[in-house]
């Protein structure tokens, strides 16, 4: 098997055995993605010396007798919205390119601890706003399965690259699903880790009470290492949970549900809903039932009101995180002739640099946050995220953890939804209210759907600091699809 | 009746800094209308007794110690600028020509 369809754990043994270096691994992955990006478009940045330098250099730790841990020598390709002080950081915005930062973010750094080779940077929709990846200022990035389609967002760069092969792991940012989402769509693993888990210093700001970083990986635990690599409480960072992370790896070692009380949200189905996302979500739950688990059906009444509550807040935040967009400190400036005033400069600097998507957001955050409307609308999208609290509460008090689909459709196609803003949301119906709520979610492959051959994704949600109890039912499910199936589902998918 | 007018767009737009061109009001004063409507159902939620969170955990304050620590040079500080003079960060002029 060549180095680039092995998983992340035996390619951090090889490493560490000795028996393949970190270069080799990472030579083998650059020759992918000249072989293959050129069609997929995941990555913004790649820059092969870098990437070897960095790989020498673990060997070097190696060679010392360092042991910086178990995913030393393995590549990962790093979302486009984290800081990195040696490539261009862009948020995959016109008014970013080019940009350097003068410092990495608390994730990048872990990552270069924990002897991570950072491959490049993965394309995303603009701050990380949108579920398509085609609101980049840097071009659409297409499915690996197909494509025509998207690859989810905002994370689709992040996701194209780790089910095209280009990358055993990559990290990505969940703000309504952004993880997730694209995750199912592309049939690899995504997680959602709780809110605080992992650090959000360097990482640019979208909706900061939302914002998480989480992994993606093509098996659980693979995703569970990525994320112990570089969770943990941050200084940095004072939403960050002065807590021990969850045993998320070794929870993703012990695939078993049996007396697990597994709880069906039944808000989530019916209407929008795609048949073949619905069949196979169903046959997961037989599938849990089968492994020992006890199914129930669970009511979250206000989940109903999730999206609606979402779309105040999340533009409420980003229209004030994004006022930081000045014209004045780093980034782009337009017409600064000498004549106008620094405002003038400012509103056409973000009428150029900013992209349609990331407009929309500003105006109605702006619109739910002015006086005379604020109580209507954020004010009450707030009551609202209380109740979706209380409403996983409640239902964590008769189950362990809840399952849905990923999301309602499978990859749709590209163009379909670019236009219509509404459309384009509901792709996050069923992953937002652990946004609102800040526990754990994590979204593995479950099949594929009868009307188009495409992935399907089971989401997983456990409390807060419940993530091992996403990874323990991922597990279960992971392998017992692919005993069934005689392999990951990504097996199944075209060769490129 | 539309829940958000093109008027109301134009003010949000100069409120946000973003000088728009006259289709592109035009083509988000439509959708914004929309989103509006669409978002506008929380107000349907009985909630006139909950609590707004404005986050999902229980957070306090943090503080940290106030300990000297090392920072961005002025390089570093300044080395995404659009213009620099003299250390500093150069910008267009902020106050009227009258002041």
């Amino acid at each position: 098997m060549s180095l680039i369809h092995k998983t992340a754990a035996e390619l951090g043994r090889l490493v560490a055995a000795r028996e393949a270096s970190a270069v080799e691994v990472a030579q083998a992955h650059l020759d992918r993605i000249a072989e293959v990006d050129g069609e997929i478009n995941a990555f913004l940045h790649v820059e092969a010396e870098s990437v070897l330098a960095q790989a020498r250099a673990v060997d070097e730790r190696l060679a010392r007798g360092e042991r910086p841990g178990p995913l030393a020598g393995v590549p990962v390709a790093h979302k486009d919205v984290f800081a990195t002080a040696d490539m261009p950081t862009t948020a995959g915005s016109k008014i970013l390119e080019g940009w350097r930062p003068p410092y990495d973010a608390t994730v990048t750094r872990r990552l270069r601890e924990a002897g991570l080779v950072i491959l490049g940077k993965t394309n995303l929709d603009e701050f990380a706003m949108g579920s398509s990846t085609e609101n980049s200022a840097y071009g659409v990035t297409h499915n690996p399965w197909d494509r025509s389609r998207i690859p989810g967002g905002s994370s689709g760069g992040s996701s194209a690259a780790v089910s095209a092969y280009e990358a055993p792991l990559s990290t990505g940012t969940d703000t309504g699903g952004s993880i997730r989402q694209p995750a199912a769509v592309t049939g690899i693993v995504g997680m959602k880790p709780t809110y605080g888990g992992s650090s959000r210093y360097g990482l640019i700001a979208f909706a900061s009470s939302l914002d998480t970083p989480g992994p993606f990986a093509r098996n659980v635990l693979d995703a569970a290492l990525l994320q112990e690599a570089f969770s943990g409480h941050d200084p940095l960072d004072s939403t960050s949970i002065d807590a021990p992370v969850p045993p998320v790896a070794e929870a993703a070692r012990q695939a078993d549900v049996a007396g697990l009380r597994v709880g069906v949200v039944k808000e989530f189905g019916g209407d929008g809903y795609q048949p073949g996302v619905l069949a196979r979500f169903h046959e997961a739950v037989e599938l849990l039932e089968s492994l020992g688990a006890k199914v129930v059906e669970v009511s979250c009444p206000s989940f109903t009101y999730a999206l609606p509550a979402y779309y105040l807040i999340a533009p409420s935040e980003c229209s004030s995180n994004l006022a930081r967009f000045d014209a004045m400190r780093y980034g782009l400036r337009v017409g600064d002739d000498g004549t106008r005033s620094a405002e003038e400069v400012m509103a056409l600097t973000r009428a150029a640099g900013f992209g349609p998507e990331v407009k929309r957001r500003i105006m109605l955050g702006t619109y739910a946050l002015s006086s005379g409307y604020y109580d209507a609308y954020y004010g009450q999208a707030q009551k609202v995220r209380t109740l979706i609290m209380r409403d996983f509460e409640a239902a964590f008090h008769q189950v362990d953890v809840l399952v849905s689909p990923t999301t309602p459709t499978t990859a749709f196609p590209i163009g379909e939804r670019a236009d219509d803003p509404m459309a384009m949301y509901l792709a996050d119906l069923c992953t937002i209210p652990s946004n609102l709520a800040g526990n754990a979610a994590i979204s593995v492959p479950c099949g594929l759907a009868d009307e188009d051959g495409l992935p399907v994704g089971l989401q997983i949600m456990a409390p807060v600091l419940g993530d091992d109890r996403c990874y323990r039912v991922g597990a279960a499910v992971e392998k017992a699809y692919e005993s069934r199936w005689g392999g990951p589902l990504l097996a199944k998918a075209p060769a490129l | 009746m539309s829940a958000i007018t093109r008027d109301e767009v134009a003010h949000l737009a100069r409120l946000s800094r973003l000088a728009l061109a006259d289709d592109e009001l035009d083509h988000f004063a439509a959708q914004l209308d929309q989103i509006v409507g669409a978002v506008a159902r929380v107000s349907e939620v009985a909630a006139e007794d909950i609590p707004p969170s404005s986050h999902a955990l229980p957070l306090t304050n943090v503080f940290r110690p106030d300990e000297v620590r090392p920072g961005l040079s002025p390089e570093g500080a300044l080395s995404g600028a659009p213009a620099v003079e003299e250390d500093r960060f150069r910008v267009p002029r902020i106050l009227g020509e009258e002041a």
